[in-house]
Parts: structure tokens; C-alpha cells; sequence
């Protein structure tokens, strides 16, 4: 993965300008605090982005105090510091609500390579359900009869709610979308591009993860 | 009635959905008593009733019982630990006396943990490029300006700024700051923002 990833960055290395982050960046940013569910993280995009502000920062320190411009560029800087934390916090607060679920997902996927979470945020989820589980276990668990003191992970468990309606727009033509219907009867829609839905989640989440469609 | 009590439990939560309560550390021992109790008497006649069976709706209404009241003592737990995290947002790693007090040793413990992870996560962000880490406590809210004008609500004493002036922070004196440096002073109720 991180091979591939590598490549593909040399490829178009010229063609990636401060701004196209930026975009990227608030794109992940507006998909993730749409989706329901966890999306892979864009850890890339965001030390780029850091590191840009660093340049940018000892840029104004160059500048005068009573230059305009360094009133301008730091209200940038401090809306683009806004979009990181914010984003990067929203991902901590889906990791938080649904740790159980997301460590057990995780642990196949990093079999495989394609892990959602970055290596510190994997190993805050692992020691937050400790955390939990010890608290838990501590508190009231061992002072209860012999047959109820098991902590039970599924039983504590949050899942998100994937069933759940989302606004998406299309960035290229889809065709051949598979609408799960209860009845079992299943529609195939097309999604032409530029177009806006109101979709079910389920059935876009592998389209939202290969940046195919966006969130509104 | 089993599972009484643990309604109470839940109830309380229910009412102050935005607050914190004082740990029930009482009603908590109580409804463990009523779990031992319950056990007890469920094995006592789970094992008279290997042959007889009439019993057995009774102990698998105890038993129903037992795990109500599991179920909901961990959702009373689960519950306030989702609100001590947002503590820890509000007021940082240190928390002010009288809330201190609202929170029971093992939930303070857990709460320095919490707290302690989530730091290590944020020292962590960015390393890679050289950096120190991003506080995520700060920028809350998207920012508006770049000056905010605050009042001084106690003696602070001096207050240094990113850019090495030196701000005196003495009570009712206003003041035109940054607002990335003033946010963390804001939450903890040093100073008030004057809209």
C-alpha cells in the first residue's frame, strides 16, 4: 500500500499545489463529518498541510506586526488550523462512540494492508477500550456474583447507523448503483456525474471511499 | 421489586442530561447487595430444582433480573464516562475543585487516563514532519476574527503572548487579544468575551 501510495505521489508530484490539498483536505473534512461511519484517514494530505503552515508561519514572522498582510495570512493559517482539528476530532469522537466495532474491523484490515486509522489513532482506540473495560471492571464488574463479572464487548458495543439517509453528489458517472430493498427486491440506479442524491448510506459507502462521490 | 433501584440510577442520569451528579456511590452498593441477594437465591434453588421443576421461572425471572440491573449500572458508568470526556475538552487535564468533587476516585482515575492518552495522541500528530504536536482543545469554533475583545473577570497576573508582549491581566480591566491565545483563559473563566 504505502509502496503504491508512494508511487502515485512521484507521478503528479509537480501538479500538487498547496491548494489542491487544501481542497483535498476540506473534502475529507466534509465527507467525514457526514458519513456515519469512519472513513480511511487522509494522514498524508493532513502533514502536508502542516507542513505548509510552518511555511507559511515563519514566512509572516518575516513581515512587520503592522503589515496588512500578516493579518490576512494568519486569519487563513487559523482557519485552516480549525479544518485540521476539527477534522482529526471528529474522527476521535467516531473512534471514541464506536471503538469496539472499529478495532475489530481494523485489526482484518490491517491484515490486509488497508487500514482506516493511522498508527497513533489505532493505538488511542486500543487504549481507550482498556481504559474502559478496567474502569468498568474495577468500579462495579468484580464486586458482582461470580456469572456477571464478564465484561462483554459485544454487548457494550455501538455500531454505526449505516441504514441512515446522506446527501451525496456524484463526481463521475456511476452506473449500476445496487439499492438494497427490504423486500428483497433490489433497484440498480445510475448516478450520472455532477448529479445530487439522497441516498441510503450503505450502498454508496465503497463509492465515498474511492472519492467516486461526496457528501453534502 | 428486583431492578427497582437501578431505574432510580438510570432516571437521575436522564434528568440532567447536560450536568454531571455526584457519583451515587450509595445506590450503586445497594443494587450490587440486591445482586448478591438474587444469586443467592437463585442458587439455593437452582440447586433444590435439578428434579423439580417448578421452580425455574423463578430463577430465570431472578436471572432476567440480575441482568437488568448489570446492564444498566454499566449505562450509568458509560454514560457519565461520556460526559467526563467532555470535561476533559472543556477544562483541560486539571479540573477544577468543585467538579473534582463530583466525580468518584475510580472516575477521576479514569479521567487521567483519558486524559493522558488523548494527550499522547495529540504530541503524537505530525511528528513526523518535525512537529510538536496540535492541541485539538483549541480552535473549538470556527474563527471569526483574529482579535477578540475580552474582559478580566479575576487577578490573572501577567500573560505572555506568542508574539513576547507581555499582557497584565488584572480584574475588570479589558483587553483586544488573539483569540487563539485567549480561548483555553475563556473556558476556564478567567476572562469573558465582550460581544
Amino acid at each position: 500500500m504505502e509502496s503504491t501510495e508512494e508511487l502515485q505521489f512521484s507521478d503528479d508530484e509537480e501538479e500538487v499545489t498547496a491548494e489542491t490539498v487544501l481542497k483535498t483536505l476540506q473534502c475529507a473534512w466534509q465527507n467525514e463529518r457526514l458519513s456515519p461511519e469512519i472513513l480511511p484517514h487522509q494522514n498524508d494530505m493532513v502533514e502536508c498541510m502542516l507542513g505548509q503552515i510552518q511555511h507559511m508561519e515563519r514566512n509572516i514572522n518575516k513581515l512587520s506586526k503592522t503589515d496588512l498582510r500578516t493579518s490576512i495570512h494568519k486569519m487563513e493559517i487559523s482557519r485552516i488550523k480549525f479544518i485540521i482539528c476539527n477534522y482529526l476530532k471528529t474522527r476521535l469522537n467516531k473512534i471514541e462512540k464506536y471503538c469496539i466495532p472499529i478495532l475489530n474491523q481494523e485489526r482484518q484490515r490491517i491484515e490486509t494492508d488497508t487500514n482506516y486509522l493511522t498508527p497513533s489513532e489505532y493505538k488511542y482506540a486500543q487504549e481507550y477500550v482498556l481504559n474502559m473495560e478496567n474502569h468498568m471492571k474495577n468500579v462495579v464488574l468484580n464486586k458482582m456474583p461470580g456469572n456477571m463479572q464478564v465484561f462483554e464487548m459485544n454487548k457494550m458495543a455501538e455500531h454505526p447507523n449505516l441504514q441512515t439517509h446522506v446527501f451525496l453528489k456524484a463526481n463521475e458517472t456511476i452506473n449500476g448503483v445496487v439499492l438494497e430493498d427490504l423486500t428483497g427486491e433490489d433497484e440498480e440506479i445510475d448516478l450520472e456525474e455532477g448529479s445530487q442524491h439522497i441516498l441510503q448510506y450503505k450502498p454508496i459507502a465503497d463509492l465515498l471511499k474511492n472519492g467516486k462521490v461526496t457528501l453534502l | 421489586m428486583f431492578a427497582e433501584k437501578v431505574i432510580e440510577l438510570i432516571k437521575e442520569v436522564d434528568r440532567n442530561p447536560d450536568t454531571i451528579d455526584q457519583y451515587n456511590d450509595e445506590k450503586i452498593r445497594q443494587i450490587i447487595e440486591e445482586m448478591h441477594l438474587l444469586f443467592k437465591l437463585n442458587m439455593n434453588d437452582a440447586n433444590a430444582t435439578t428434579e423439580n421443576r417448578s421452580l425455574w421461572t423463578t430463577v430465570q425471572v431472578r436471572h432476567s433480573a440480575l441482568e437488568r440491573n448489570k446492564r444498566c449500572i454499566l449505562a450509568y458508568l458509560y454514560n457519565r464516562m461520556k460526559k467526563i470526556k467532555t470535561l476533559r475538552w472543556e477544562f483541560g487535564a486539571v479540573l477544577p475543585p468543585d467538579i473534582r468533587e463530583l466525580l468518584s476516585d475510580d472516575e477521576y482515575q479514569w479521567f487521567s487516563k483519558y486524559s493522558g492518552n488523548l494527550a499522547l495522541y495529540m504530541r503524537s500528530l505530525g511528528q513526523d514532519i518535525g512537529y510538536s504536536g496540535i492541541d485539538l482543545t483549541e480552535n473549538l469554533k470556527p474563527p471569526k476574527s483574529l482579535f477578540i475583545e475580552v474582559l478580566c473577570v479575576v487577578d490573572y497576573g501577567k500573560l505572555e503572548l506568542e508574539d513576547g508582549d507581555v499582557v497584565m491581566l488584572k480584574k475588570n480591566s479589558r483587553h483586544y487579544l488573539p483569540t487563539s491565545e485567549c480561548q483555553t483563559l475563556i473556558r476556564q473563566g478567567i476572562l469573558k468575551q465582550i460581544m
